[in-house]
């Protein structure tokens, strides 16, 4: 009797977890490590070691996955906003990062493609980098909320002419920073042996933890992606509030270009952070977060990007075969959104339960 | 007499996460009948509806057609078995035509005949005597053509069982003729209807049988003849009701006292949304209402005195002084709240849990950088929960999970959580059951005897009646008179809609 | 009030937005005049391929290998100039590139282009620009119908050419090609002037096998996989690897990309697994798995752990090999617009070509041997 009580109630603590929105991602994460471990038991390891310059750094897998998911997650931060409110996505975060991060080199630079010391501080020209992303934020946003242009079609204008104007803003040129303290922010602060963009990653979530327990932003962010014209009639301003998501992922943006130069104290205006706008869009979707707006789950997205981290890290280190990299990564993915999709859910907690009511008979 | 049963449904089980919506339900349906499913909103009437065309799967339980047992896991598969419904809320799509929307996965070859398709539709549509173009936009039609469209739909689809689930709540008197002539025309020719409504006039106009439903239950099914209304409206509520007509004599009258200035006062106010201006003004603890056909221009109105349209004019006063409202915030911040038309649309924010529906206009005053803690929105959540005796398994439930009477109930706690001089009802009462109903016009009353100004607006007439001690009447967009006093009555009021008297 | 705001901002965005699409085309012709020194340079580079196939004077000027070429390509230019002045026409050319910010070797591509098809040198030059080939051949129409004489093409994709050449066949267009070659009848165009991707691997390779390692153990950074660098760069070590019995660690696509190369790199670091050379198709690749060797604290370089390769020849990198970081740097030739010049000129005063496919001459540097002159002279 007693036995079968417990029984149930395992049953029932199960299904609640399964309808648990965070479910996904963080099963999807145990399955990958799970299978790493399986497949080789130092996945786990962590190293202490030195860098050429002698600082002490983590090496090992876990620390790469929580160094280079760092983008990706910041900029789901913001994606999970802007897909909240305007019930779209913004495909043109990665050509905006190259804006970001080419015009924090001109800055930086002032110009010069091989200055020798830095020409202004770091800090204003992530300052000036932050104001111009925003205000791209706020182009899209603009297109969005007050031209009710459809998200993916508004920011495929920056999409395509995103990548063009970050080399307008260098005259095509590729800044080079020589100053080792710009490495910080995209490798290792000396002294402490974690990646500084675990750090930047880790005080964005923070940020915007706080920005939601102490603001109103998520409930009229989800107001107005659920119900425009509900949100109207209590007092909101829809447009508003959209182009203020716009804002604040054109933020997440300023801080992603920021540590991508700095990982290689220069950019390629073609190549940097490409495709990463996808990526954000899956952490989102991983994250169990719907993609037609309303209700979300930041840290899920957060954990969605650290999925596609461990996936890409895995299938490096199992070598995957280059032409067959993507079809892999393709495979993984869909059977994670399959997952994630509700008719699925709804009939794994109804398998749990027929499970349940057999073992109990 | 033993008549042939079409459509069998044997001890129908169905429960949702918190709810139990079904629990044993029988329900039969014979040949040429049509068969009213009664019950408050909650009851379990919709889920009901929803089991037997394959919107949900039931947990357990038979349903058999003609004698045979019915597997229907989906709508597809109801329509194939001569299902067809038409559902309270409008599901055509807007952005098809007509004749596609009649159409529409209905072809069985990939190829499509457009012309022929809209010369079917045309027949149709003049056939039922519906004022729209086989090519024209669903969307550019009113919602009523909509509803007869969605109607035209489902009778041209050859089904056994027709399921009207309230296709009458937004159609105005004339377009319920002509649907009841239509029902009359479907019985004789053998097909049985599901008429799930909240018009009793209607019930008895049209129905032969009745099936009341409380609480997910089954009550019992009655021939009209031997349920009388006073014990069908018991039978439903599951007490002894007290006079409808007792609320008025309950309510103090409300007496104009002199010189004293209006709480709002507006004066050639117009909107974009193709009203006259019109002046309007109303006093501290009047309860007013706009009355009209459909479409008179009455929520136009309301709608432009709380900012919800463009107001493109006029001059508006609260409390004799000048005020500017351009947006919905400037009315709430003057102390106004409207609860609009059309709860689904302007209403509710679906996926958001009760709690934050009834938070929110409060929250938007108080601003965005003070949220509410959850204590505190518990708190409030707790209160009018209870205060309006709002069904939900619980505050954290999303409001679209609940039935289309409570929602509104959330609405309405909403707005009574900003504790608002000026409260604007539209049609609040629309698609909710007599007891719900009967407990908003209490409502109204109390709160204008409490101080509060209301403007109420309903379809129906005895509704205003009996809540309002001042209508404003409307024809085509614009204001054509004001009753009072003795003129408060039926054929004044239609009269003067009418404008015969003229 | 703050509505008419919005829109303000949103105008003035839009219109900086244009102004910068615009503005690219501008900064690159006005960075044009500087870039042609570094074309002046590149055609000092250009010798006996060039110079088969030139029949006129200036071309063979332009052989000469020193720093009086400068000026003897200058000249060249000025006497073609006189000459095309005299029969008093400029040549309608219509050039169609590929997107000038793919990359540093297509900045310089582009640069060098717009330095030799000048009004001076007696063009009539028109540049359209695409990496999509359906917009490429639609760009390709419109010359056809403004009737340009020549029609130079580098095209996105290989397929898909046929018709829209024969129908510059038909109007009497001559089309010669630069830089990647396409599935079409030879008939359908005069020449085709290319890197030899397979060459350059082979260079490369051949490099690497002079270098007499104990043992080859190497990871094996590929472009975007399909592009004809990625094939040829690849093939070249595949084969090696093969007949020399060289141990590829790992053969992963960084797809160009600096991070994700660091992300491989540091994955094989992870696993403990042994390495001392890094075959990278491109600069950036190299930098990347660079920078995941920094931070593990791996040395490389000259006479250190680990040899690195790199191709393209960007200035940054050249001077990495100067400074010794890196050990080899194998060119991509980008200058083809004297080869072009070459050929019209030849084609104007009424000569054949022998060779439809030009093949371009590149270098490989190896970081012991190279010169501060080799950076500023082949960095692009």
């Amino acid at each position: 009797m007693h036995k079968e009580m417990k029984k149930s109630n395992n049953g029932n603590f199960f299904s609640r977890i399964v309808r648990q929105q965070m479910f996904i991602p963080i099963f999807a994460l145990l399955i990958l490590v799970i299978f790493n471990i399986i497949m080789d038991p130092s996945f786990l390891e962590i190293t202490l070691g030195t860098n050429n310059l002698g600082n002490p750094v983590l090496g090992g897998y876990l620390i790469r996955i929580l160094d280079n998911g760092s983008e990706v997650a910041i900029l789901a931060i913001g994606m999970t906003l802007v897909t909240a409110a305007s019930g779209g996505q913004d495909i043109s975060v990665g050509a905006a990062v190259a804006i970001a991060g080419s015009v924090l080199l001109r800055v930086l630079c002032g110009g010069d493609t091989r200055a020798e010391t830095l020409q202004s501080p770091v800090i204003l020209a992530f300052l000036v980098s932050c104001i111009v992303a925003m205000l791209f934020g706020a182009f899209n946003g603009v297109l969005v909320a007050y031209f009710r242009i459809q998200p993916m079609v508004a920011t495929l204008i920056l999409y395509t002419a995103g990548r063009s104007i970050a080399a307008w803003v260098n005259n095509n040129e590729l800044p080079i920073v020589s100053e080792q303290s710009f490495k910080y922010f995209g490798g290792y602060i000396p002294g402490i042996p974690i990646p500084t963009p675990f750090f930047i990653m880790l005080a964005c979530v923070i940020i915007m933890c706080l920005v939601l327990k102490f603001t109103n932003l998520r409930l009229y962010t989800q107001a107005v992606g659920i119900n425009e014209n509900s949100s109207k009639l209590n007092g909101l301003n829809p447009a508003l509030i959209k182009v203020l998501t716009f804002v604040i992922l054109g933020l997440c943006v300023a801080v992603v270009g920021l540590i991508k130069v700095s990982r290689n104290s220069t950019i390629n205006y073609s190549v940097i952070a490409k495709d990463i706008e996808m990526d954000a869009i899956l952490a989102v979707a991983l994250g169990g977060n719907a993609l037609g707006g309303g209700k979300f789950n930041m840290i899920a997205s957060v954990l969605g990007a650290y999925v596609i981290q461990l996936l890409t890290t895995t299938l490096y280190k199992f070598n995957v075969q280059s032409d067959a990299l993507p079809a892999y990564k393709a495979v993984v993915v869909i059977i994670l959104v399959v997952i994630s999709a509700p008719t699925v859910r709804a009939w794994f907690t109804s398998m749990m339960k027929k499970f349940q009511t057999k073992e109990v008979a | 007499m033993k008549e042939s049963a079409l459509l069998e449904m044997r001890n129908i089980h169905k429960s949702f996460p918190g709810v139990r919506a079904l629990q044993g339900v029988d329900f039969t349906l014979r040949k040429g009948e049509v068969h009213a499913l009664m019950g408050e909103n909650g009851a379990g009437k919709s889920t009901l509806i929803k089991v037997l065309t394959g919107v949900y799967e039931k947990d357990e339980g038979q349903i058999s057609l003609e004698g045979s047992v019915a597997t229907i896991r989906s709508p597809q598969d109801a329509q194939k078995v001569g299902i067809s419904t038409v559902y309270q809320e409008i599901t055509l799509c807007p952005n098809l035509s007509v004749a596609e929307n009649i159409f529409i996965g209905r072809t069985k070859s990939v190829y499509q005949n457009w012309k022929k398709m809209n010369a079917d539709t045309e027949k149709i549509l003049q056939s039922l005597d519906i004022p729209a173009k086989a090519t024209q936009q669903l969307e550019s039609c009113s919602i009523a053509v909509q509803q007869m469209i969605a109607i035209a739909r489902a009778v041209d689809m050859d089904c056994k069982v027709l399921i009207l689930d309230e296709p009458t709540s937004s159609l105005d008197e004339q377009e319920v003729a002509k649907l009841f002539k239509l029902m009359r025309e479907l019985k004789a020719k053998g097909v049985g209807i599901i008429f799930v409504t909240h018009f009793l006039d209607q019930v008895y106009e049209v129905c032969d049988t009745i099936t009341v439903m409380r609480d997910g239950k089954l009550v019992g099914e009655y021939p009209i003849k031997d349920l009388p209304r006073v014990q069908l409206v018991s039978k439903m509520l599951g007490k002894e009701l007290d006079d409808m007509a007792d609320i008025q004599s309950e309510a103090p009258k409300f007496e104009r006292k002199e010189g004293s200035v209006p709480v709002l006062e507006a004066e050639g106010l117009v909107s974009d949304a193709g009203i006259k201006p019109f002046d309007f003004h109303i006093d501290k603890g009047e309860v007013n209402g706009f009355t009209g056909l459909l479409g008179s221009g009455r929520s136009e109105c309301v709608r432009a005195i709380f900012g919800a349209d463009r107001v493109l004019g006029g001059t508006v006063k609260k409390d004799g002084k000048v005020i500017k409202i351009n947006k919905p915030l400037d009315a709430m911040k003057n102390g106004i709240a409207y609860l609009p038309e059309d709860r689904k649309i302007d209403g509710i924010v679906g996926d958001l849990s009760v709690r934050d529906n009834l938070i929110l206009a409060q929250q938007v005053l108080k601003g965005f950088f003070r949220p509410f803690s959850k204590a505190e929105a518990n708190k409030f959540a707790d209160e009018y929960i209870k205060l309006l005796s709002i069904k939900t398994a619980s505050a954290d439930t999303p409001i679209k999970s609940l039935s289309g009477g409570n929602q509104q109930k959330v609405i309405l706690a909403r707005w009574l959580l900003t504790h608002p001089e000026y409260l604007i009802l539209d049609e609040p009462t629309r698609g909710i059951d007599v007891g719900t109903k009967v407990d908003i016009q209490k409502l109204v009353l109390k709160l204008a005897s409490e101080g509060m100004s209301v403007t109420f607006i309903s379809s129906e007439m005895d509704e205003m009646l009996r809540t309002c001690s001042r209508l404003i009447v409307m024809r085509d967009r614009r204001v054509v008179g004001e009753l009072t006093g003795d003129d408060l009555n039926q054929n004044k009021v239609m009269g003067t809609i009418a404008g015969g008297d003229k | 009030m703050k509505k008419k705001l919005l829109t303000m901002v949103l105008s003035v965005a839009m219109v900086a937005a244009l102004v910068t699409g615009c503005g690219n085309d501008g900064s690159t012709t006005t960075t044009a005049d500087t870039a042609a020194t570094d074309d002046a340079a590149a055609d000092t580079a250009t010798d006996d391929a060039a110079a088969d196939t030139a029949t006129d004077d200036a071309a063979a000027d332009t052989a000469t290998d020193d720093a009086a070429a400068d000026t003897a390509t200058d000249d060249a230019a000025a006497d073609d100039t006189a000459d095309t002045a005299s029969s008093g026409e400029l040549i309608k050319v219509g050039i169609i590139n590929n997107n000038p910010n793919e990359s540093g070797y297509r900045t310089a591509n582009d640069n060098d282009l717009k330095a030799t098809f000048t009004e001076e040198n007696g063009y009539d030059a028109s540049f359209s620009y695409s990496n999509v080939n359906d917009e490429q051949i639609a760009y390709a129409q419109t010359f056809i119908q403004n009737e340009v004489d020549y029609l130079l093409l580098s095209a996105a994709d290989t397929a898909g050419w046929d018709s829209v050449l024969t129908d510059a066949q038909n109007a009497g267009i001559k089309v010669i090609l630069f830089d990647r070659v396409i599935d079409a009848d030879e008939s359908l165009y005069e020449a085709s002037i290319v890197s030899d991707m397979e060459k350059e691997g082979q260079t490369a390779v051949d490099w690497l096998k002079g270098q007499g390692l104990e043992s080859y153990n190497i990871i094996h950074l590929q472009g975007v996989m399909g592009t004809a660098a990625q094939k040829g760069r690849s093939a070249a070590m595949d084969a090696a690897a093969a007949s020399e019995g060289w141990n590829i660690v790992t053969q992963q696509t960084a797809e160009w990309n600096a991070e994700t190369a660091q992300q491989i790199v540091q994955s094989v670091i992870d696993s403990g697994q042994e390495f001392n050379v890094i075959y990278a198709e491109n600069d950036d690749m190299a930098r990347g798995a660079v920078a995941a060797l920094d931070a593990a604290n791996i040395s490389h370089g000259v006479g250190k752990d680990v040899i690195i390769m790199g191709f393209d020849c960007n200035k940054w990198a050249l001077q990495e090999l100067l400074d010794q970081n890196w050990n080899y740097d194998g060119q991509c030739n980008p200058f083809q617009s004297s080869y072009i010049n070459d050929i019209i000129k030849t084609l104007e005063s009424g000569g054949t070509i022998d060779q439809k496919t030009i093949i371009m001459d590149e270098k490989g540097f190896d970081a012991t041997e190279i010169t501060a002159d080799d950076v500023e002279k082949y960095g692009i």
